[in-house]
């Protein structure tokens, strides 16, 4: 750890301002830097540093991410090329590969249908959710509200911990006999409650709400975490109106997680007695294999309310940190604030106060009161105003700017695309009448692929592209991120932009084959490309991975404090800050997070330690 | 507050959220604990949430005034007849909400710093935790064992139409009810005749339907039913019997024969699963209570800059329990 006194020749002008206007919590007195970093395994495995904790989510859903996607690429292969034999992956897939006489190869139907399942849980859950806010919530927050560590680096460490046990279950589902849980991310019963009711339904789904249990527990702790630490330890002078979107995106999304994640606990409760002890909360009338089964008086309806209550605050859960995150990189790299910073929190808010009086617009389709369906319809519509809101900011902060096209900053510009692509298809199927149309087609998967899938993924590369430097004091290589943005991009349209068309001609979402449908016999053409296009995008996110691993090691060092020159607190600590993150007083802020205005020595941006000069006043 | 001292100073002309304070004025760990009570707010509204889709997507639901009618005490002279319509479930609700009140006193004496006071506080309120987990398992012991509810079966059912009973050999009786009375459909034995099993059934019997006399409810248990539909009763191959009776109500149901039915399965699911899931709040209070009380008494909090916060968190959750079986016994108990 860098002393700061020992060095006085050599302050620059950041640790001059901490040093001179700094807070002194008398971080040293009291500091346990023996129990944080002493050892391997406390530094690397049961870490309480938040940095560490934050790169242990992030490698984590690396991890799940490839996993989660290589299962797409699989069952895109066997919906696109029917014709051609699997044999060559049954090494690994072993019997859920069938082989027939002649060596051909075909993905058993069950295995598909568990391959969509954890595919859409994994990348939701593990990736969206866990690798996305688990992660930059963990670096950015202590990092940028100028606090030592998080309020409760015990419980963080946990948090991490049961994801990391939630996955664990979850991976050990693919390893039982009758394969994972095979009825949907969204495990609607009776597919999910009766264990007879398919292949996956028995251990599979065990071991699946088991690990999602363990997964609620996470994100509870996580997020407990992350809004307490917001509200008490942001460091001087750091009002709320001086935080950078990150951190107002970060908060909400913990509040918003905090209220959902409990009530699809409720739900996955019942589930599990109506699996395990006959109960009948979500069963009525059923028969299986021709025989009546005797619960009755349950109601599918009330898990689907339960799930979408948790569901559609989920994928705001999902969307706002990349949005943060997309805010952040956007201004720092065009050089101007933010537009409209107030309007962007409070349209943050306003979309998280409605996603949860939303969900009922994913139940359209199940039997919901038409007159209920108008009240769901019009504020499934009225979100599209803060979304509107941010969009347009987002676009006015990029106009005039300076803009430095690099990897981060084109993710974050490509964010803005994919939403409004993804968000206009929103429009469309908020409205029940023509979402009875296109419910469960491809015009779904399209929709929320773009607009929370691959849009989150990117403001998580931006993400990662701007904070590598923070993580592991080196660059990531520009050229490889360039070539990895420009795949992406083109990728990404290129596998979900056709799907609209096939969702509006009918051709409905998880089927396995389309062989008995004539009709949809002129779509092979289109389903071959969307393949072709899945495993091609998918090829390129190898490069962003061994760029990754690369420049962790190999990459260019970070040589000054600052390299993206931004005027956030993370940037005035040391290249590798220690645990404690400033070695010695804590920074005091003096101004809002986003100060670009040129000043007389040609510098066009003011950190947040910097005071106000004598005729300025403060901005907020 | 115990914690004062270690607040950071004031600054003069800036608010509480300019960074730098606790705006809310509560330490982080307490923070944690309002925000955990939140989220656990929200999971016990969902189950709640459950029980309001599907009480109210059933025909019919049990009066609780049956249900609930029963006390151990019932077995010490008053009798097996006298029903105590929410006594028992009185007492132990009693008893929770007067341990939320000692709570309050050892938090207050935290305050006061004086340990004698908080162990003996926290001591009466596990003391008062116990007792109400105690009385849940006699609760659920004589609604298991004796009433024979379960999971997925209601014994309690509630008559939509008027009518009078039939003896088991068909002939009209002359215990009458009224639509909305309640009944408990008995177990009997299957093999034989009932004599040494009438017991079972005899606390239970004539449930809701107040204007007969218990005498005469009696008489029937003498009776050796037999498995199958019978002209007064219909009995299953797990021995319930289901009485028989004729509808009196004007109109075209008038006159028919119908048999009783069990009640709606959910009422049992939803009444063990839910003050279950609040008892096993109970329980893990009642052991943090106790853990938190060996450390006030063995000094832990003394040495401490935050001094008895330990004991206000654990207040905090303790009340909360209490507050979410005040919603608990409303549903179930009351409406």
């Amino acid at each position: 750890m860098a002393n700061v006194v020992t060095k006085t020749s050599e302050l620059d002008r950041s640790d001059f301002l901490i040093q001179e206007f700094g807070y002194d919590d008398h971080f040293h007195d009291h500091h346990h830097g023996d129990k944080y970093q002493s050892n391997f395994i406390s530094t690397y495995i049961f870490s309480q540093d938040h940095k560490m904790i934050a790169k242990q989510f992030l490698i984590t859903g690396m991890i799940w991410a490839i996993i989660g996607a290589a299962m797409s690429l699989i069952f895109r292969m066997q919906l696109g090329f029917p014709e051609e034999s699997m044999a060559w992956i049954k090494p690994l897939l072993g019997k859920w590969i069938t082989v027939n006489a002649e060596g051909f190869g075909t993905l058993s139907q069950d295995f598909y249908y568990s391959l969509v399942t954890l595919h859409g849980t994994i990348i939701v859950f593990f990736v969206l959710t866990a690798g996305l806010s688990g992660t930059f919530s963990n670096l950015l927050i202590p990092l940028q509200i100028g606090a030592r560590d998080m309020a409760s680096p015990f419980l963080n460490m946990l948090s991490y911990w049961f994801f990391f046990l939630a996955g664990a279950v979850m991976l050990s589902s693919l390893f039982v006999s009758t394969g994972p849980f095979s009825g949907g991310w969204v495990a609607y019963p009776p597919l999910s409650a009766l264990p007879q009711a398919s292949m996956g339904s028995g251990v599979g789904m065990t071991l699946w709400l088991v690990s999602l249990v363990l997964f609620v527990v996470s994100v509870l702790l996580g997020g407990i975490n992350y809004i307490t630490t917001v509200l008490n330890l942001r460091t001087k002078g750091m009002g709320m109106w001086r935080m950078p979107l990150t951190i107002w995106s970060f908060f909400l999304t913990a509040i918003i997680g905090l209220l959902s994640f409990p009530v699809l606990a409720s739900g996955f409760f019942l589930l599990m007695l109506d699996r395990g002890l006959g109960t009948s909360f979500y069963l009525s009338e059923i028969f299986i294999n021709g025989q009546v089964l005797d619960q009755v008086g349950g109601s599918p309806i009330l898990y689907q309310h339960l799930f979408w209550f948790l569901g559609h605050p989920e994928v705001y859960i999902i969307i706002l940190p990349a949005m943060g995150l997309t805010s952040e990189v956007l201004s720092v790299h065009s050089r101007k604030p933010i537009f409209g910073y107030k309007a962007m929190v409070y349209s943050m808010m306003a979309i998280g106060f409605l996603s949860f009086i939303v969900w009922a617009h994913h139940m359209f389709m199940s039997g919901v009161n038409p007159f209920i369906a108008n009240f769901f319809v019009i504020f499934t519509l009225i979100i599209a105003v803060p979304s509107a809101v941010k969009v347009f900011n987002w676009i006015t902060t990029l106009y005039g700017g300076n803009i430095r096209f690099n990897s981060a900053s084109m993710y974050a510009i490509g964010f803005v695309s994919m939403f409004i692509s993804g968000g206009l298809t929103g429009i469309f199927l908020g409205n029940s009448a023509i979402d009875i149309q296109m419910h469960d087609t491809y015009f779904v998967v399209a929709h929320f692929h773009i607009v929370m899938g691959v849009a989150a993924f990117f403001g998580m590369f931006a993400g990662v592209y701007h904070w590598f430097p923070k993580m592991y004091g080196r660059f990531m290589n520009e050229t490889l991120g360039k070539i990895h943005f420009w795949g992406t991009l083109v990728g990404a349209y290129a596998v979900f932009g056709p799907m609209h068309y096939l969702g509006v001609a009918g051709v409905a979402r998880r089927y396995y084959s389309f062989d008995v449908f004539q009709a949809f016999g002129h779509f092979d053409g289109m389903n071959k490309f969307i393949t072709i296009a899945a495993i091609v995008t998918f090829v390129f996110q190898i490069i962003f991975v061994v760029n990754f691993f690369y420049s962790i090691w190999r990459g260019k060092k970070v040589t000054t404090k600052n390299p993206w020159q931004a005027p956030t607190l993370e940037w005035t600590t040391p290249i590798r800050p220690g645990h404690g993150n400033w070695p010695g007083k804590l920074p005091t802020v003096q101004r809002w997070a986003y100060d670009y205005y040129s000043d007389e020595e040609g510098k066009d941006f003011t950190e947040q330690i910097e005071p106000l000069k004598d005729d300025e006043k403060s901005v907020h | 507050m115990a914690n004062s001292a270690h607040e950071p100073e004031v600054q003069q002309n800036e608010d509480l959220w300019s960074g730098g304070k606790q705006p809310l004025k509560v330490s982080y760990g307490k923070l944690m604990m309002w925000y955990f009570l939140l989220s656990d707010a929200f999971t016990f509204a969902g189950f709640l949430i459950a029980y309001g889709a599907l009480r109210f997507s059933s025909a019919t639901w049990p009066i609780p005034d049956d249900v609930f009618s029963t006390a151990p005490f019932n077995n010490f002279g008053l009798g097996h007849e006298t029903k105590l319509p929410l006594m028992f479930v009185t007492i132990m609700s009693f008893l929770l909400i007067i341990s939320s009140v000692t709570m309050v006193r050892a938090v207050q004496e935290g305050h006061r710093e004086n340990k004698r006071g908080v162990v003996f506080w926290m001591l009466m309120t596990i003391i008062g935790g116990l007792g109400f987990l105690s009385c849940q398992a006699w609760e659920w012991t004589n609604l298991i064992k004796d009433e024979h509810m379960t999971v997925n079966r209601d014994p309690f059912g509630t008559h939509t139409l008027d009518g009078v009973y039939l003896n088991p050999d068909g002939s009209e009786s002359d215990e009458v009810f009224k639509a909305g009375d309640g009944y408990l459909v008995h177990k009997h034995h299957v093999d034989h005749g009932d004599d040494a099993h009438g017991h079972d059934s005899h606390g239970d019997d004539g449930h809701g339907a107040e204007d007969h006399g218990s005498d005469d409810g009696h008489g029937g248990d003498e009776y050796a039913y037999e498995v199958g539909d019978h002209a007064g009763y219909v009995m299953d191959e797990n021995g319930f019997v289901f009485k028989k009776f004729k509808v009196t109500t004007d109109g075209d149901m008038k006159g028919q024969v119908m048999a009783q039915e069990f009640g709606p399965k959910a009422f049992g699911a939803l009444f063990f699963f839910i003050t279950g899931f609040h008892g096993f709040h109970v329980f893990s209070g009642v052991l943090f209570l106790l853990i938190i009380m060996i450390n006030a008494a063995g000094g832990v909090y003394v040495k401490r800059k935050n001094g008895y916060e330990m004991v206000e968190k654990i207040g905090l959750y303790w009340h909360f329990v209490d507050l979410v079986w005040v919603f608990v016994f409303l549903v179930f108990y009351l409406l």
